[in-house]
């Protein structure tokens, strides 16, 4: 363990419009410093939206195009373009966007800007619903998890972006948590220094369509990686698979009680959920078997 | 402002102009190229993609450097168009009928961030059923979107319009439609002047926004405001739109004093002593001139009012130069189910209370592309005159016994 050291300069600054407690606003204070401020950010509607703060005040320090609910990805390929036509191609794109407007709503263009391997930054603040509307399921929440839409459960399973997106060949796609600190921040540094195409879903927690308290979200964070339920991994090119949290430490079960979203689950239920977790996880482990014996070009 | 316009070779900057034989299509592509947009996100759609294909031959050859980018739908050109806009780019796109409709959502979010982008739309009917005929219906449902909207009659109009929107949408930060027919103008062929690169460089000025996104400004855009700052926003939306009226004109003038060539806001066509003026968009009116000839060979008082641009809606203009004539035809190549034609209810607003104000006569006349031949629009203008004008529009008669 080390400490943390943030710019004097903070690109996320205080007095944003975050919930107490919020998991969001402490990733995009984290990977902001590290993108630093030759940067401009495209954040559709969102908690991250909300975050940012009403006109005329921001709470980043770089500017920010905040554009309609589905269009993140094409935006930010508009824009990457103007300043690459304008001589200014260091200058870096990037997109902090919901699990709504990137599972859902933005996927259409998702896929577009990642087959055209435009040149931006794409983070997916996926907090596993939409939370600005007050806890709605997308196809970003998982099984049997109780929303506004579910009251009695999802009666199906979490969409897996990552392995979409590394199956259009893009050069980077990754997993992080803010839970894993460092694991993070290396990924966002990686991103950062590559061109074309990347992407980073982070799972936020969030304290409110959880069902977590105030200071649970990053307990929440942790325990979502050590039990397996949300890998953290990355792939380069489609094909090379890296796991970076390779041991399973903790039942699912004792990530399901921390949140109120699955109280209602019976032990049958939570047993089920622990399997599709271990099948996930067996899944992935061949990929990266058969990653590592595959050539590198 | 750290923009730089596009290398362009020599050769192409000092080359004299030249007549070529083009289409519509083609004379909007040369336009785009003559504009040097430096951002041109492009979709292909029937018929406006011989205007994407000529840009991406010219990409090709080297005389257009743009940023073309080939995003999934029209939805995501218009996505790319605003933020390039914004920072600073000029930013060139076209679409037709149903890829002007899935930008819907994205016309108002451009006007509204005021992002001088410049679009020709291929009027083409609007599914369904599917139909891949002219009809204004695509471009017209978008009135209140806050695009400067444009009409053109043939090639050369759609080649000069398109490089004046740009001198026009930038000066008043508002984005403009340039609309032409489908096929009667997209793929007709004729003399086109096309102009040399100095000239249009001269014309217009790079351009250099004084706001615009840019990380030594800081600034952004799109957040959440509050009620007076919105409605304030659309007062400012509002004052560029009428500012937009003398901006064409003087558009217009320079772009005459230039090349020769002058449209006006609208055209007065063999007016004086009118007792019927037809008001017609676009490609109609080049058959509305040959009715109109042809009935004023036959003694009968009447001309044409065409309109060139839609939006801002010039109303002083059309309340002078339709100022004592008794009878007004409406042509509409549109429709608006439970009201009828689009245009002919635009007129009855702008003239009404006008004193002594023309009676009105609205025709559904070409909807789905039906011809309208010289000899059915002289029929109309008789209906008109026989009778008392209705609230409603009319459906022109498709036969002639």
């Amino acid at each position: 363990m080390h400490k943390l050291e943030l710019p004097a300069t903070p690109m996320l600054c205080s007095g944003h419009a975050a919930c107490p407690g919020c998991v969001e606003a402490l990733s995009v204070r984290h990977l902001l410093a590290v993108i630093g401020p030759d940067a401009m950010a495209v954040i559709p509607p969102s908690c991250m939206a909300i975050i940012a703060g009403p006109q005329p005040y921001s709470s980043l320090r770089i500017p920010v195009y905040q554009p309609t609910l589905e269009s993140s990805a094409a935006a930010a390929s508009g824009l990457r373009r103007a300043l690459d036509a304008q001589g200014r191609r260091d200058t870096h794109v990037i997109v902090l966007a919901g699990d709504g407007g990137t599972y859902d709503i933005g996927f259409q263009c998702l896929s577009s800007a990642a087959e055209r391997n435009e040149n931006i930054l794409y983070f997916c603040l996926d907090n596993e619903g939409y939370m600005n509307t007050g806890a709605q399921k997308s196809s970003s929440t998982p099984h049997y998890a109780r929303t506004g839409s579910t009251p009695a459960g999802k009666s199906t399973r979490k969409k897996n972006l990552t392995e979409i997106m590394a199956a259009h060949q893009v050069p980077y796609a990754a997993t992080a948590s803010v839970g894993y600190m460092d694991d993070m921040l290396r990924k966002v540094e990686k991103a950062k220094a590559m061109r074309g195409f990347r992407i980073i879903t982070l799972l936020v927690p969030c304290l409110d369509g959880w069902g977590l308290p105030d200071d649970g979200g990053l307990r929440a964070a942790r325990y979502a990686v050590e039990s397996g339920a949300f890998p953290l991994y990355e792939v380069e090119d489609g094909s090379r698979y890296t796991l970076n949290h390779t041991r399973r430490t903790r039942p699912v079960a004792e990530y399901l009680a921390l949140q109120r979203r699955y109280r209602h689950l019976d032990a049958d239920t939570a047993h089920k959920l622990q399997t599709e977790v271990d099948q996930a996880w067996d899944r992935l482990e061949r990929q990266i078997s058969s990653s590592a014996a595959a050539p590198v070009h | 402002m750290t923009a730089t316009t596009s290398p362009v070779p020599d050769r192409t900057r000092t080359r004299p102009g030249s007549t070529r034989l083009l289409t519509g299509n083609h004379a909007a592509a040369w336009a785009a190229r003559l504009a040097r947009p430096q951002v041109a996100p492009v979709y292909p759609i029937t018929p406006q993609t011989p205007i994407l294909e000529l840009l991406t031959d010219f990409q090709a050859e080297g005389s257009f450097d743009a940023e073309i980018l080939t995003p999934e739908s029209e939805h995501s050109v218009l996505s790319a168009c605003i933020p390039a806009s914004l920072a600073g780019a000029r930013v060139f796109t076209a679409t037709a009928s149903q890829g002007l409709l899935l930008m819907h959502e994205l016309l108002h979010y451009a006007s509204g961030a005021r992002a001088p982008i410049v679009m020709v739309n291929v009027n083409r009917t609007v599914a369904s059923p599917w139909a891949f005929w002219p009809d204004q219906t695509d471009s017209l449902a978008q009135r209140d979107t806050g695009w400067i909207q444009f009409y053109c009659e043939g090639a050369q109009e759609v080649l000069d319009t398109v490089i004046q929107a740009y001198r026009i949408g930038e000066q008043v930060q508002l984005p403009v439609l340039v609309n032409q027919d489908a096929f009667y103008v997209s793929h007709a062929l004729e003399p086109v002047s096309v102009p040399a690169q100095q000239l249009v460089d001269d014309y217009l000025p790079p351009y250099a926004p004084a706001q615009r996104l840019d990380t030594a400004l800081g600034q952004s855009w799109g957040n959440v405001v509050t009620q007076d700052m919105f409605c304030r926003h659309r007062q400012d939306v509002e004052a560029a739109m009428a500012g937009a009226l003398a901006v064409a004109q003087d558009a217009d003038r320079f772009w005459s004093e230039a090349t020769g060539r002058s449209y006006g806001l609208l055209e007065r066509y063999r007016c004086d002593g009118a007792q019927v003026v037809v008001v017609a968009l676009g490609s109609m009116c080049g058959t509305a001139r040959e009715a109109v000839d042809a009935m004023r060979a036959d003694g009968v008082a009447v001309g044409l009012l065409k309109l060139r641009l839609l939006r801002p809606l010039p109303v002083q203009a059309l309340r002078v130069a339709l100022a004592g004539v008794p009878d007004v035809v409406v042509l509409d190549r549109n429709h608006s189910p439970g009201l009828g034609g689009i245009l002919h209810q635009e007129l009855r607003a702008a003239l009404y209370g006008m004193p002594h104000a023309p009676r009105i006569h609205g025709f559904l006349a070409g909807v789905g592309g039906v011809n309208v031949s010289p000899q059915s629009i002289a029929q109309m203008v008789h209906t008109a005159q026989a009778q008392e004008p209705l609230v409603q529009s009319e459906w022109m008669r498709t036969s002639h016994a």
